[in-house]
């Protein structure tokens, strides 16, 4: 067993870390409260080649893993979580197209997706369906060289600046799970639009939209591998996006603890720095062992993952720990840092309100729960 | 067109530490990096590269320790299409006159230079001069400082960043510019570039490679002598006056009365 990254996975995180630190993190601040999609800071990543890493070379990737992707996430996320998001949302329009996308689809839309010239989105919950992924009711026809949906999706991330979207449709909306059938959208395809932004709770720069189908068309060499497949391309999808969103709390709860540390060395009360202070040590303490579990959580379903063997219930595990860790620490950041932690002088409080997100997202926690339990009981 | 910028590797902090013992200079712990104003060089070299119409190569030139490789490898990763370290023990010791010198004889054996970029000065030693003394041990022209920079066929012009005021200047190449920061921002490296330098075989060339004269590298070659190396004393916690405005003018008026007593009497 070895715990190193390789070489070339070393000069990778390297090179991310110094862009992450010097171009990411001193603005993380501002990216969350313009409100704004942080273009600047994509356009950066595509300019690194790493929108690709573990898409193959054929289709403008680096021909990496998903090891690489995962550790390069957490170091995304922690300098500036909402990049971290869009990067790890980009990933869900990717992932199936590599997986189940035709040598023209891949052509297509996979490499742009993979330079970073064009954003993704994946498009499957519906008011409707939610934690019941079964139940899509976007109804698709198939119509002289096209299919035609009619229907809504909700919370989509990167809807709007994303230019293209694979969306669960149903060819059997009475049928759920067994009709699913999954497209390839583009942004600008006759009756598909954009709908309202959620204000959230968190991440205002991070879009969660609807997406409307008004008998909008898709032609039919957009259809995602084969009619009535879409749940089995939901799952697997998931299945990524879970690490994904593991990695996404753990750079959370990274950016939390460091500041707790930072805070806790400089913070003098009763005469000395309160992380002399055993109260505050055992936190830290807890804080950094949390941390670790999650990370390697993450990196083990990944390695899994590229490894070519199940991964679906370490990475429901990673993303289940993970999150409830981001909500643990940024929960312990805040009141490390007391009164200042509840204000916005300090970025812990937008933390703790980010890490909520990571319960509910990709499966809540319950979910999670139930697809490890699942795997127990089998 | 050929294009050589020399980088030096320098430790990774502003924050160098001397050790109050030796006067040698803290290094343990420390990383290092490509030198700052060196990445401006580069990325004007690149800036040139990617502009020219006919075929244009960047070489990234080091003289340095075996472990400068890593300052060529992250030149390259950034797009310099090949890099040579200079490493010989005979080069150790050197001041900027002997580097100067390495270095000049380096760019007579790459041959056909057109032009030669280094950044304005490292930032650990600050001296500015090793990009004029390559310029002069090869009897180039040079423009230093420079914030802006055009070509036209075999001229170059170039802004100069000065105190108080730019000055234009313009000169045939082959020749030696060095740069300021405010010229670009450096790129950051394309991940395949990151790969490909790691795997990249830097060519190495020693004293002998470049038919150094042995009197002129090194310790040898060097007239500037170290004298001493110090750490200037930290500050003491100074001191607080407090009280209300009219006593605490007065107590500054008397603080300051008897430090020049103090001056003139010394």
């Amino acid at each position: 067993m070895d715990f190193e990254f390789n070489e070339d996975q070393q000069a990778v995180l390297d090179a991310v870390k110094e862009f992450c630190e010097e171009e990411l993190k001193p603005k993380a601040e501002e990216t969350d409260a313009s409100g704004e999609f942080p273009w600047e800071n994509l356009k950066q990543l595509a300019e690194m080649e790493l929108f690709g890493i573990p898409v193959p070379e054929d289709y403008g990737g680096l021909g990496m893993d998903f090891l690489t992707w995962a550790a390069v996430g957490m170091e995304i996320s922690q300098a500036c979580t909402t990049t971290g998001a869009v990067f790890g949302a980009h990933m869900l329009a990717q992932y199936p197209i590599m997986l189940f996308g035709t040598d023209e689809q891949k052509e297509k839309y996979l490499t742009p997706l993979s330079t970073g010239e064009k954003i993704g989105a994946f498009g499957l919950t519906e008011p409707g369906a939610g934690s019941d992924a079964g139940n899509v009711r976007t109804a698709a026809v198939k119509q002289d060289g096209h299919y035609v949906l009619n229907g809504s999706k909700i919370f989509i991330t990167n809807a709007g600046p994303a230019e293209i979207y694979v969306v669960i449709g149903n060819l059997q909306p009475d049928r759920g799970a067994r009709g699913m059938t999954a497209f390839i959208f583009e942004k600008d395809y006759e009756g598909f639009s954009i709908g309202k932004n959620e204000k959230k709770m968190a991440f205002p720069s991070l879009p969660n939209r609807e997406l409307i189908f008004q008998d909008a068309k898709v032609p039919e060499e957009n259809l995602l591998a084969g009619e009535k497949r879409g749940f089995r391309v939901a799952m697997q999808t998931l299945d990524v996006g879970r690490i994904g969103m593991g990695i996404g709390a753990v750079g959370v709860a990274e950016a939390a603890f460091k500041h707790a540390v930072a805070y806790s060395k400089e913070r003098v009360q009763f005469g000395q720095p309160i992380s002399a202070f055993q109260a505050i040590q055992l936190k830290l303490a807890d804080m950094a062992t949390d941390i670790e579990c999650a990370r390697l959580l993450c990196l083990q379903a990944a390695w899994l993952k590229d490894a070519g063997k199940p991964f679906e219930r370490q990475a429901a595990m990673a993303k289940l720990f993970a999150s409830e860790v981001a909500n643990r620490v940024t929960d312990q950041a805040v009141q490390t840092l007391g009164g200042y932690g509840y204000t916005k002088e300090f970025p812990v409080e937008r933390l703790m309100r980010e890490a909520k997100l990571f319960e509910i997202v990709e499966g809540t926690s319950e979910i999670q729960r139930l697809v490890i339990a699942n795997h127990v009981l089998k | 067109m050929k294009i050589v910028v020399c980088i030096k590797q320098v430790p990774a902090t502003t924050n160098v530490r001397i050790d109050p013992e030796t006067n040698a200079l803290i290094r343990e712990g420390v990383e290092s990096q490509v030198n700052p104003f060196d990445e401006n060089a580069i990325e004007a070299a690149l800036q040139i590269k990617d502009a020219a119409e006919e075929e244009c190569q960047v070489i990234a030139l080091s003289m340095g320790p075996p472990q400068a490789e890593d300052a060529l490898r992250d030149a390259i990763a950034m797009g310099c299409d090949d890099a040579i370290l200079l490493t010989d023990a005979a080069f150790r010791g050197a001041d900027t006159l002997a580097t100067s010198y390495t270095l000049a004889q380096a760019v007579r054996k790459i041959g056909d230079v057109d032009l030669i970029f280094c950044g304005k000065q490292a930032i650990d030693g600050d001296t500015a001069q090793v990009g004029p003394g390559v310029a002069e041990h090869l009897g180039l022209p040079q423009i230093t400082f420079a914030i802006e920079i055009n070509l036209d066929g075999k001229k170059v012009t170039a802004r100069r960043m000065l105190e108080d005021s730019f000055e234009v200047l313009e000169c045939r190449m082959p020749a030696v510019i060095t740069v300021v920061k405010q010229i670009n921002d450096p790129r950051r490296p394309k991940m395949r570039n990151v790969l490909k330098a790691r795997k990249r075989e830097i060519t190495q060339w020693t004293a002998e490679d470049i038919e150094a004269d042995p009197d002129r590298i090194g310790f040898t070659g060097s007239p500037t002598v170290v004298w001493r190396v110090f750490a200037p004393e930290g500050r003491t916690g100074g001191r607080t006056i407090e009280g209300e405005p009219e006593e605490l003018v007065q107590a500054l008026a008397d603080e300051i009365l008897e430090i020049r007593k103090g001056l003139s009497t010394a």
